[in-house]
């Protein structure tokens, strides 16, 4: 299969504006501004089944027609902020593709007529940030950016925003706060960005990955991508694998390829011929899959991993072998959530921090049995509760990990002592 | 000098990103152009954003205090951050920084005698396929180091300190 996002893996130059474009790139979005309203741009990527690919699923052409047509300027922002542990996909897409990425950032903002994009990148995405700088100027010398493209009314300017270190600005509105110059904590929603967001106006918050499947919907039509993937999850994806396996990396797979094909096909399998025992298929924020032979076997998209106990997510997909005790990778993730949350909700901010104070009795201490409850207890107690997911996110391992390998556990408190 | 003077032209395209009746957006770029020359924010830099943006001083500060990869204080030259997170760790990240710890002779949050590096651990830098990897943030900027070794490592310092020492 010919590669859709990781193009540069077979046209390394891809990054060269004359190459990009000797490869058919901006074919779409000057199709999509010459040839098609936005309305037309908007059906299409509804009709190709396009989901979100940082991390909720939710369906892209139908984010796009909720924009509220009485209230103007809109805004597009790419979510290239890409923090959940597991994660290096987009990076990927932004490093050594870029101007696919930056023709999806275009078109989608053609469909919503918004005249102003913005890309907000993890503050340690620095040199990544001046690089897109670089392409946009290039793009802007070619006519592909800026005032009336293509000699019709539209006009566009796509301009880099660096975060500087939180994870939580990952979330979209908490994204939009930290863009308007404020502390990156979330906002209540409703109302969704699509009808308030940046600076009060309608926008469009897209994964980056996401935005870059664009061209080629709007390229080769709806029908062409849906060849990809499932009915209901149709398309491909960038799975990143990493942990215990002996070739981690991004794969551009079709959705509904199972986790065995990923793992021991296209990853290697498990190094030192030890055994396979959870998968995080979400990154940090997922329930543990017990990787028995089924659940090697069962295809990852939206639908089919919900039936093994845990969401597809941002598809970034950590391998756990045998060697690992799961209260260690625990404790990992619980330090994570507790140093990320922004705090400004009590559950959120108490629990992580209760949390922590007991995964360290029960590992590091002379925990007891009661006190692994009582952090399932508290675990249970934060969800539901949280302004955003975050909140719930921390509570995925900590949960899973209790119910699913509990003689983990029981070993940590038996061999426990005081330091 | 204040950032104007002294960044005139880095200035105005930062402001120029951002819609001219919403210029507080400028203020995390600002405190990266602040940071540059020192490595940190001092407090003069950060009166200056503020009177630049209209903003108060407590906003300002509330903003470095919020996000990671500001800092109001003086550390080493270098701050070397390494990744500890879960997919590095699986793949030995928590070793290499002892290892690391034990060569430099310091502890994680401590800087070398020399004031050249500020030894760190961070959170998942979307690096996790490269492990062990750190980054390595001064005034200037960030870089990735992958795929690392513990003796890769202390080469770098060796060549980033004669380099300090030449500009000197
Ligand atoms: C705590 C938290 C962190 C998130 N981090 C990211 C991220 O790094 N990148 C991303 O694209 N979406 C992230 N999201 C999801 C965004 O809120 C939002 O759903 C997404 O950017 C929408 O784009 P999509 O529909 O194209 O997926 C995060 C959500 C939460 C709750
Ligand atoms: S759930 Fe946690 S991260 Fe989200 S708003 Fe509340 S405190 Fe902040
Ligand atoms: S866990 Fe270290 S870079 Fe992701």
């Amino acid at each position: 299969m010919a590669y859709i996002l990781l193009r540069h893996r077979e046209i390394p130059d891809i990054h060269e504006i004359d190459v990009y474009e000797k490869h058919g790139g901006f074919a779409a979005l000057k199709k999509a501004v010459t040839e098609m309203t936005p309305e037309q741009v908007t059906e299409e990527v509804k009709a190709s089944g396009l989901r979100g690919r940082g991390g909720a699923g939710f369906p892209t052409g139908l984010k796009w027609s909720f924009m509220d047509k009485n209230n103007w300027p809109h805004y597009v922002v790419a979510n290239a902020d890409e923090s959940e542990p597991g994660t290096f996909k987009d990076r990927e897409i932004m490093e050594r593709n870029p101007f696919q990425f930056l023709e999806g950032v275009a078109i989608a903002s053609y469909a919503v007529g918004a005249n102003r994009a913005y890309i907000y990148l993890r503050g340690e995405f620095w040199p990544i940030a001046h690089f897109l700088d670089e392409k946009i100027a290039e793009m802007e010398k070619a006519g592909y950016l800026g005032e009336r493209l293509f000699g019709t009314d539209y006009s566009l300017h796509i301009y880099t925003h660096l975060g500087a270190g939180a994870y939580i600005c990952g979330e979209e509105t908490a994204l939009l706060e930290s863009l308007e110059g404020k502390r990156g904590q979330p906002r209540i929603r409703p109302p969704f960005p699509p009808s308030y967001g940046l600076y009060g106006k309608p926008t469009v918050v897209n994964n980056v990955e996401t935005l870059t499947n664009v061209p080629y919907i709007i390229a080769n039509g709806a029908q062409a991508y849906r060849q990809f993937g499932t009915e209901k999850s149709p398309g491909v994806k960038i799975f990143s694998l990493s942990g215990c396996v002996n070739r981690p990396g991004n794969y551009e797979l079709p959705l509904g390829t199972t986790f065995r094909e990923l793992i021991f096909e296209h990853g290697g399998g498990i190094p030192e011929g030890r055994n396979i025992k959870a998968i995080m298929p979400a990154g940090a924020s997922s329930s543990f899959i017990v990787a028995t032979d089924e659940a090697l076997d069962t295809p990852m998209d939206y639908e089919s991993v919900p039936n093994v106990g845990a969401q597809l997510g941002s598809a970034s997909v950590i391998v756990i072998d045998d060697s690992v005790s799961m209260d260690w990778v625990v404790e990992k993730t619980i330090h994570f959530f507790q140093h990320e949350s922004c705090g400004k909700c009590t559950p959120c901010r108490e629990g992580t921090y209760w949390m922590r104070k007991l995964i360290e009795r029960i590992r590091h201490a002379d925990g007891t049995e009661e006190e692994v409850a009582l952090l399932k207890d508290v675990a249970m107690q934060i969800r539901g509760k949280c302004l955003c997911a975050l909140g719930e996110f921390s509570t995925m391992a900590v949960v899973s990990g209790i119910e699913r390998f509990a003689p983990d556990f029981e070993k940590a408190v038996a061999t426990s002592s005081p330091e | 000098m204040s950032l104007a003077e002294k960044y005139p032209q880095e200035v105005e395209r930062i402001l120029a990103k951002y819609p001219p009746e919403h210029k507080r957006s400028a203020v995390m770029p600002l405190l990266y152009l602040a940071q540059r020359e020192e490595g940190y924010i001092t407090k003069a830099a950060m009166q200056d954003v503020a009177q630049l943006l209209e903003m108060t001083e407590t906003e300002v500060a509330a903003i470095i205090g919020f996000y990671t990869l500001y800092h109001d204080k003086k550390e080493g030259k270098y701050r070397m951050q390494v990744c500890t997170d879960l997919p590095c760790a699986l793949r030995g990240a928590d070793q290499f920084l002892e290892e690391l710890c034990e060569n430099l002779g310091i502890q994680v949050g401590e800087t070398t005698a020399d004031g050249l590096i500020t030894l760190e651990e961070v959170k998942c830098l979307a690096a996790c396929d490269k492990a062990p990897m750190f980054q390595l943030q001064s005034g200037e900027g960030i870089e990735y180091y992958e795929n690392m070794t513990v003796d890769k490592t202390m080469e770098l310092i060796e060549a980033l300190r004669k380099a300090g020492k030449e500009v000197e």
